[in-house]
């Protein structure tokens, strides 16, 4: 059970999330007016916020330690926030700037905090892998570290998550997926791509417990996570996860939403997980006041870490030509050639 | 230069996209052996409007949405097309390639050989290519080598509008697997603005363009600039702003890599003795060198300089000013028809 410090905690953290979210879509939108140009603006290329998949990311991650592997998909930011991740480098690296986490190599898709072990990739499922290597290590090395794979219930059709629970089942290994269901992948509804439309179930199949979470509810999650966590950490193997999100922003920046009913969109919006924690903490005689002050901190750290991204100089060009390999191609200098070398204007 | 010609008569001009859905639209008609299979290509028409309207007219048994299942449906194409059917699969970005890799390079593109001829795949992959809005190293490559390299696949990449109609009237009633990939900055996309090259006059019938004829775009005596996709139009920029200086630059757009039309490129070096090779790809073992390879075992007496303009062999950064310095743009092109020009 949550104590109430917990829950506030989360309400904190959940709020962060959310906020971090908007405020991003207003920089990068900025920019790109009076017609939406992709490249254009603070921050260019695609985006894909996570407004409504809080309780999921904050849920789960409540119970990790730095220690813990997270791979999250191309909707990344409330599992990094979650996870701990450096907020002002992380902002950086969205803004593309020198102080990024990764300098500006990775943008929002693409996220790397190895202090606390999260990573993230834009190529559906393929986060599952890695998350699996990462309890194979663990396991080797008799560590009681847990690693945690976030997809979206578009991507549990693709062979690296179907072949992933499988591996990590019989070997044995502490890894928990978690699928965060939004109802939606791009413009496809799951109904039509799957018959099997709780993602759970594909847990059966490959003898693992797999739970669903109904509610977009951060105790529920929370709940199953905790189990799901403990059951890793204690030796005895992967579970499957699957939790209801909400998508209340398009599938990317600048998604027009054409293929959606407008009654599916007013629906995520009204099921809000933070309003829902809101009323919880009410209840447990939280007052007013408490929850301005939480919510005011929780803004106030991600309105800083954007006036900071924003401030932070631009990568050098020549910066492209560094970090291919973590070690010189070959041991003898003379013999290789640098990259930039390989470069157009030789 | 026919080509041009032609189009340059029409007065009606499309975007590439709506060009290359013209293409779809009237082989769907004609043959009910073509169906569309991709992610998001029915009701949101294609992220990058390769489908847009098809799904009104066609519904969803022709225009289907698939799972996010890539060796799925594109190895259920290679099936499809085994039995006589005309599938179009569409890889979303070519970077998902290696997620379907074994039904591409594997299967479709090894089944006819293995099989001594006595199978045809008659497919077309479709997949969007390329860089130039920070989409970063998962979302921004081409990989025409990647395809151009592995035997049994022909490759076809348009930068025209009129051009990828043609073509991809080609793609569909070839009786072989094509590859067909369009460059995202040249489809005409409401929120990635294209150049104005790509946008030209499209016949409204049908015209089917042949695999293998490379199209010169500008004709020159200086020196001869080889590309593709999007970097035809940088290099035509690039020429038109050197003939201020007096430099006269051919520009020819290879329009498929396999069947690579090498003979043409040989005569303008023949005419020009200098080589520049732009490519959108990566540097090494790739398509510049192949095409200087392809010049140098015939011309290699006429070949008085070359240069090759290409992706550095990184993977390609997100921030503006490192995506700048890797992905060539007019003035690398410019600077390196001036070295190859420097002994003039
Ligand atoms: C292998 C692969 N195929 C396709 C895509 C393109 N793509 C990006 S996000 C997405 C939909 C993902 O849906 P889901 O997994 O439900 O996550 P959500 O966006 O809903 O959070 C698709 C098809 C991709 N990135 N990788
Ligand atoms: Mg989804």
């Amino acid at each position: 059970m949550l104590g109430v410090t917990e829950l506030q905690d989360m309400y904190e953290t959940m709020v962060m999330a959310r906020h971090y979210e908007e405020r991003l879509q207003e920089e990068y939108l900025e920019g790109k007016q009076p017609a939406f140009d992709i490249s254009a603006g603070p921050i260019p290329g695609e985006l894909h916020l996570a407004a409504g998949h809080e309780a999921s990311g904050v849920g789960v991650c409540h119970h990790l330690r730095a220690e813990d592997t997270v791979t999250a998909p191309h909707r990344p930011h409330h599992i990094a926030i979650a996870k701990g991740v450096d907020l002002k480098a992380m902002t950086a690296e969205i803004f593309g700037r020198e102080t990024g986490l990764s300098g500006g190599k990775g943008g929002h898709m693409h996220l790397f905090d190895p202090d606390v072990n999260f990573a993230c990739s834009g190529i559906i499922a393929e986060g599952c892998p890695p998350a699996v290597g990462a309890g194979l290590a663990a396991k080797k090395r008799n560590t009681d570290s847990v690693a945690v794979a976030f997809l979206g219930e578009g991507a549990i059709d693709q062979g690296a998550f179907l072949e992933s629970l499988n591996l990590a089942s019989v070997q044995n290994l502490p890894v928990v997926f978690v699928i965060e269901d939004n109802d939606w992948a791009i413009s496809m509804p799951k109904e039509r791509v799957t018959d099997v439309t709780n993602g759970a179930q594909r847990a059966a199949g490959f003898d693992l417990p797999g739970t669903r979470v109904d509610a977009d509810d951060v105790i529920a999650i929370s709940d199953a996570a905790t189990d799901a966590i403990g059951r890793a950490r204690d030796g005895n193997g992967p579970s499957l996860l699957e939790v209801q999100v909400h998508r209340r922003m398009g599938h990317f920046m600048g998604d027009a939403e054409g293929y959606r009913p407008d009654a599916d969109r007013d629906a995520a919006t009204r099921r809000d997980s933070i309003e829902r924690l809101e009323t919880k903490l009410r209840a447990n005689d939280i007052d007013d006041e408490t929850l301005d002050e939480l919510r005011s901190r929780a803004r106030e750290r991600v309105d800083d870490a954007i006036e900071w991204a924003k401030e932070q100089p631009e990568p050098e060009p020549s910066a492209a030509y560094e970090d291919v390999f973590s070690s010189p191609p070959s041991e003898d200098p003379e013999r290789a050639p640098s990259v930039a070398d390989t470069g157009g204007e030789d | 230069m026919a080509q041009q010609e032609e189009h340059r008569q029409t007065d009606r001009s499309l975007t590439m996209s709506r060009a290359m859905v013209e293409a779809i639209a009237h082989e769907m008609r004609e043959d009910d052996a073509v169906f569309y299979m991709g992610e998001d290509v029915a009701d949101y028409g294609g992220i990058f409007d390769s489908t847009e309207g098809l799904l009104d007219e066609f519904g969803r048994d022709r225009i289907m949405d698939v799972p996010i299942s890539e060796t799925a449906y594109i190895g259920a194409a290679v099936g499809a097309a085994q039995k006589g059917m005309r599938p179009i699969a569409e890889l979303m970005f070519v970077d998902f390639f290696g997620v379907g890799m074994d039904q591409i390079y594997n299967q479709m593109a090894k089944n006819t050989y293995m099989s001594g001829g006595t199978l045809s795949v008659p497919m077309v992959l479709t997949a969007a290519v390329g860089g130039t809005y920070n989409d970063a190293a998962q979302h921004s490559q081409t990989l025409y080598g990647t395809f151009a390299h592995l035997p049994g696949m022909k490759v076809v990449v348009p930068s025209t509008a009129y051009d990828a109609k043609g073509l991809l009237h080609t793609a569909i009633r070839d009786d072989d697997p094509v590859v067909y990939l369009f460059h995202k900055r040249l489809m005409g996309i409401g929120w990635l603005p294209a150049p104005d090259g790509p946008k030209t006059g499209v016949p409204e019938e049908a015209y089917t363009i042949p695999f293998g004829r490379a199209d010169i775009k500008r004709e020159g005596a200086d020196a001869t600039v080889v590309t593709l996709g999007l970097h035809v139009h940088r290099a035509l920029a690039a020429a038109d702003s050197l003939a201020d200086d007096g430099i006269d630059t051919e520009v020819i757009d290879l329009r498929t890599l396999v069947p690579l039309d090498i003979e043409t490129i040989r005569e303008s070096v023949a005419k020009t003795g200098r080589l520049v090779v732009v490519d959108e790809d990566y540097r090494s073992y790739g398509l510049t060198g192949e095409i200087i390879a392809g010049v140098a075992e015939a011309e290699l007496a006429a070949l008085d300089a070359v240069e090759r303009v290409a992706l550095p062999d990184v993977p390609i950064p997100y921030a503006r000013p490192m995506e700048d310095e890797v992905i060539p743009d007019t003035d690398d092109i410019k600077a390196a028809i001036r070295r190859v020009r420097s002994d003039e």
